[in-house]
């Protein structure tokens, strides 16, 4: 039975992937913005998953890795040419990595409320840096007059600044990284993070060494969540400081929240499920004056989610997953 | 008497103002089963954190195969050779009895910190851990959720976890806690197999199973040691007798 329920939800996975890839054929322009922006936003939130739900470590801070490679683009594009994406992805994901090292390797020596805490106040370091100093040019952040390239030689296929090239590497890349982290979750590597999550005492008594573990994921979700930053730039051409925030971080942990921790799938859910409902509840024709005051309604969605599913909507999901099976074969 | 695996000197912990582990020695060979009982707060299982790492000590020394250890991590004791079991079941109820070995199989692999391949590629670690599970009867149940497994079972399944990290000495702190008479026949026979080329710390309450496996037997109280040595020969013991032995009325 429930194999048969996780048999389903594959399907119903793989119809969404198959839908998301013949998308472009149906959206206009401004949808398949949108959609791009939702699945950059998946790939952020897969990324807290992998520290959140599987690790079992609460970052309120994660905001920062996703800002982090953003800006390491956006400062190190030469100014009127585009940046060659063969070198400033692996760049600005190294950077990120290392950040999430020597940040990692502070705040995972504390856990529980300090460890909220401790990845919140550096998020908020990195934040300042950016929005009160001359580096990021402060609050109005930084403007990328072209966008990164992926020509090799004259060999130039894929452009970002085409709509439908940019939304299928984006859909590409929020596949591989989904893929990327199942393998690494089915791992030696990650079947200890899942341990540590459920008894970190006895993971130790067995022998592993929990901390290294722990920052091992941690440097992984940053750099995925660089991944994220780096896309976001690409798509929009700037950054600001307030994808430092912790507002932003809030918005990642919401999503997660929303679409169901410790599943993967569940971040790409809720990110589609949080930016759509964003979309739904500003929405002046049908909300009005609360239009304007999404943030309330929202809120009480998010709210109602919780209580009612615990799991997020993916639950609902794997609900669906299950009722067939729960009911008599009709043949 | 083989080597000393184990070598316990002036260990002493003190939580504030409450001392609860005071100056305790002993020592611990392999092939040899040495017991400790008390009764409850005697600080038997403050002993068993302190040797395995759990907890550190205020005072004193643990030399493991002539290693001073007493400041060491509890990862890296487990490294090096020290295996513990925990009074209250301590396993992964999510997981499979066999992902349970499995993993604790897996902490003396080289690839453990391996990311992109398989768990279940690792033929070694798979067969360890199968192995683990004959050793201690749960062969046939490896592919059942830890948590829906028997209590008894449990309680062998954390002995399986413990020998699958291939542990020179074992720390079991109450292996036979809540279980039935024949369940407890059948870990004691196990016990007595382990004891064979290993060295053995057991706490334990049970004294029919105390008495049946101890080559040497220490009584704590109050957290010192109160007598220590062949098992008859403490038992006989007057002060022993007064303070716990036959006594109905216990220090808690």
């Amino acid at each position: 039975m429930i194999q048969s329920s996780a048999g389903i939800t594959r399907v119903l996975l793989i119809a969404g992937a198959v839908c998301l890839a013949l998308f472009p054929l149906a959206g206009s322009a401004f949808y398949l913005g949108l959609v791009t922006k939702i699945m950059i936003m998946a790939i952020f939130a897969m990324s807290l998953d992998l520290i959140l739900g599987y690790a079992g470590l609460v970052s309120l801070g994660h905001s920062a890795y996703f800002g982090f490679a953003a800006y390491m683009l956006a400062l190190t594009a030469p100014k009127y040419q585009a940046a060659s994406v063969w070198v400033s992805l692996p760049l600005s994901l190294l950077a990120t990595g290392v950040l999430a090292l020597l940040i990692g390797a502070l705040v995972l020596r504390t856990s529980g409320i300090y460890f909220i805490m401790v990845t919140l106040a550096f998020a908020q370091m990195l934040y300042y840096l950016f929005h009160d100093t001359k580096l990021g040019r402060g609050s109005d952040g930084i403007y990328l007059h072209e966008r990164p390239s992926l020509a090799v030689g004259d060999f130039n296929p894929i452009s970002l600044s085409d709509h439908n090239h940019l939304y299928y590497l984006v859909l590409a890349l929020m596949l591989a990284v989904y893929l990327l982290l199942r393998t690494v979750l089915a791992s030696p590597f990650g079947r200890v993070l899942v341990a540590i999550k459920a008894n970190e005492a006895r993971v130790r008594a067995l022998g592993f060494q929990v901390f290294a573990y722990k920052l091992g994921a941690f440097v992984l979700a940053g750099m995925l969540a660089g991944l994220a930053g780096y896309l976001s730039t690409c798509q929009f051409g700037f950054v600001n400081p307030e994808i430092l925030s912790w507002q932003y971080s809030g918005v990642v942990l919401m999503t997660l929240l929303l679409g169901g921790m410790g599943r993967l799938y569940g971040a790409v859910i809720g990110a589609f499920a949080y930016v759509l409902v964003q979309e739904l509840f500003s929405y002046e024709a049908l909300f009005g004056v609360y239009a304007k005051h999404w943030q309330l309604s929202m809120g009480c969605f998010i709210v109602l989610v919780v209580l009612l599913l615990p799991g997020g909507l993916a639950e609902l999901l794997e609900r669906l997953g299950a009722k067939p099976a729960a009911e008599p074969d009709d043949g | 008497m083989a080597e000393c695996a184990l070598a316990v000197s002036g260990l002493t912990k003190r939580f504030g103002g409450v001392v609860a582990v005071n100056a305790v020695s002993l020592q611990l060979s392999r092939g040899e089963l040495h017991a400790v009982i008390g009764p409850n707060g005697a600080g038997k299982s403050t002993l068993a954190n302190l040797l395995s790492g759990d907890l550190a000590p205020s005072n004193g020394s643990i030399v493991f195969d002539g290693v001073e250890v007493s400041h060491l991590s509890a990862d890296r004791r487990s490294r090096m050779g020290m295996g513990r079991s925990y009074q209250t079941t301590n396993i992964f109820a999510q997981f499979t009895a066999f992902e349970n070995c499995r993993l604790a199989a897996q902490s003396r692999a080289p690839h453990a910190f391996n990311w992109l391949r398989g768990a279940l590629g690792y033929r070694e670690v798979t067969r360890e851990a199968q192995h683990a599970l004959a050793v201690v009867g749960l062969e046939r149940r490896g592919a059942i959720l830890a948590g829906h497994l028997s209590h008894g079972e449990q309680r062998q399944l954390e002995i399986a976890m413990c020998m699958a990290t291939r542990p020179r000495v074992l720390l079991l702190d109450e292996p036979l806690a809540g279980m039935g008479a024949e369940e407890s026949a059948s870990m004691i026979t196990l016990l007595r197999t382990i004891a064979l080329d290993h060295a053995v710390l057991l706490i334990e309450h049970d004294m029919d199973a105390v008495f049946a496996l101890a080559q040497v037997l220490t009584v704590m109280v109050n957290g010192e040691v109160l007598d220590s040595g062949l098992p008859d020969a403490v038992r006989a013991n007057p002060q022993v007798q007064k303070a716990y032995l036959g006594a109905g009325e216990d220090h808690v």
